[in-house]
């Protein structure tokens, strides 16, 4: 079993990392881009019979922290 | 007062917390390793500045399940005093003792220099022997301190005179509301990102970070 979170910063938080890729895009030669924001991705290899439960409270209490942050958890087989 | 000034792997400013609270009379300071799981005889915890776990996955994030962190959340539960310097403001904001994050600073550089702090209120263990309005010069190293909390936190923030310490004049990091310290709303658990304890010494430019401690003792 397979696990990938994906944390993103939240829309009311300030991103200025996202602001400083945005710029690095325009010097790279793409023009007009818009917002962008940075996160992370998270791969687990689960223990066998981990439950979306206990997952969802591993996402909440570790590895994302929902004052700032947002999570999407999909779990494979 | 004996101080329990804790260390996690990748802590360093311990030693600086160890130090100062040496200059102080009527105090004793012991370094805590984050594994031992007891506060038992200590009046006082310091959550010192560093880089804990290397920032790994968020500032503070790890730091926050480590075995000693049962004991400051029972301490701070019983009412013990809990002070977070830079690095511990951020550990005692993941861990909850104190509402809010802290992210990266606005302008994505780290900063190191003397900032200029408002006391916002003397009306706390931590400020009592400040007056409010004051001005503390203290320096700030950090490359994530700018304060974030949602509107209704921060609006329960001010209602309950929270704050205790504000940047006074240019924002170094884009905290919301300028916002440099808080405390928790029982009062006992105060967070900041600025180093008192490198502004205990007029040699090192200014010795305005006394006056905390001062606080404590009183």
């Amino acid at each position: 079993m397979k696990a990938v979170v994906t944390i993103m910063p939240k829309q009311s938080v300030l991103d200025p990392q996202g602001a400083a890729v945005a710029q690095a895009m325009q010097h790279h030669g793409l023009g007009g881009v818009g917002k962008v924001r940075v996160g992370k991705s998270i791969e687990i290899e689960l223990p066998e019979g981990a439950s979306e439960t206990t997952l969802h409270e591993l996402c909440r209490d570790l590895l994302s922290n929902p004052v700032i942050e947002d999570y999407t958890l999909a779990i494979q087989g | 007062m004996k101080f329990a000034v804790l260390q996690f792997p990748g802590s360093n400013c311990d030693q600086d917390v160890i130090q100062a609270l040496r200059t102080f009379e009527g105090t004793s300071a012991d370094y805590v390793w984050h594994k031992t799981t007891s506060l038992a005889d200590f009046d006082a915890v310091v959550v010192p500045g560093g880089f804990s776990y290397g920032d790994y996955l968020r500032c503070g994030a790890i730091a926050r399940f480590s075995p000693i962190m049962g004991a400051v959340k029972e301490f701070a539960a019983n009412g013990g005093t809990v002070l977070g310097i830079c690095n511990g403001f951020q550990i005692l904001c993941e861990s909850g003792l104190l509402p809010g994050a802290l992210v990266r600073n606005r302008d994505l550089h780290f900063i190191c220099e003397h900032v200029n702090l408002r006391v916002e209120s003397s009306d706390s263990r931590f400020t009592s022997k400040a007056k409010a309005g004051e001005v503390l010069n203290i320096p700030i190293a950090h490359g994530e301190g700018c304060y974030f909390a949602d509107e209704a936190t921060i609006a329960e923030l001010k209602a309950n005179d929270q704050i205790l310490v504000r940047y006074a004049g240019r924002n170094p990091n884009g905290s919301l509301d300028a916002i440099a310290g808080i405390r928790n709303r029982a009062g006992n658990v105060f967070g900041l990102m600025p180093h008192p304890e490198r502004a205990c010494d007029p040699l090192l430019g200014s010795a305005d970070g006394r006056v905390i401690f001062e606080s404590l003792l009183s």
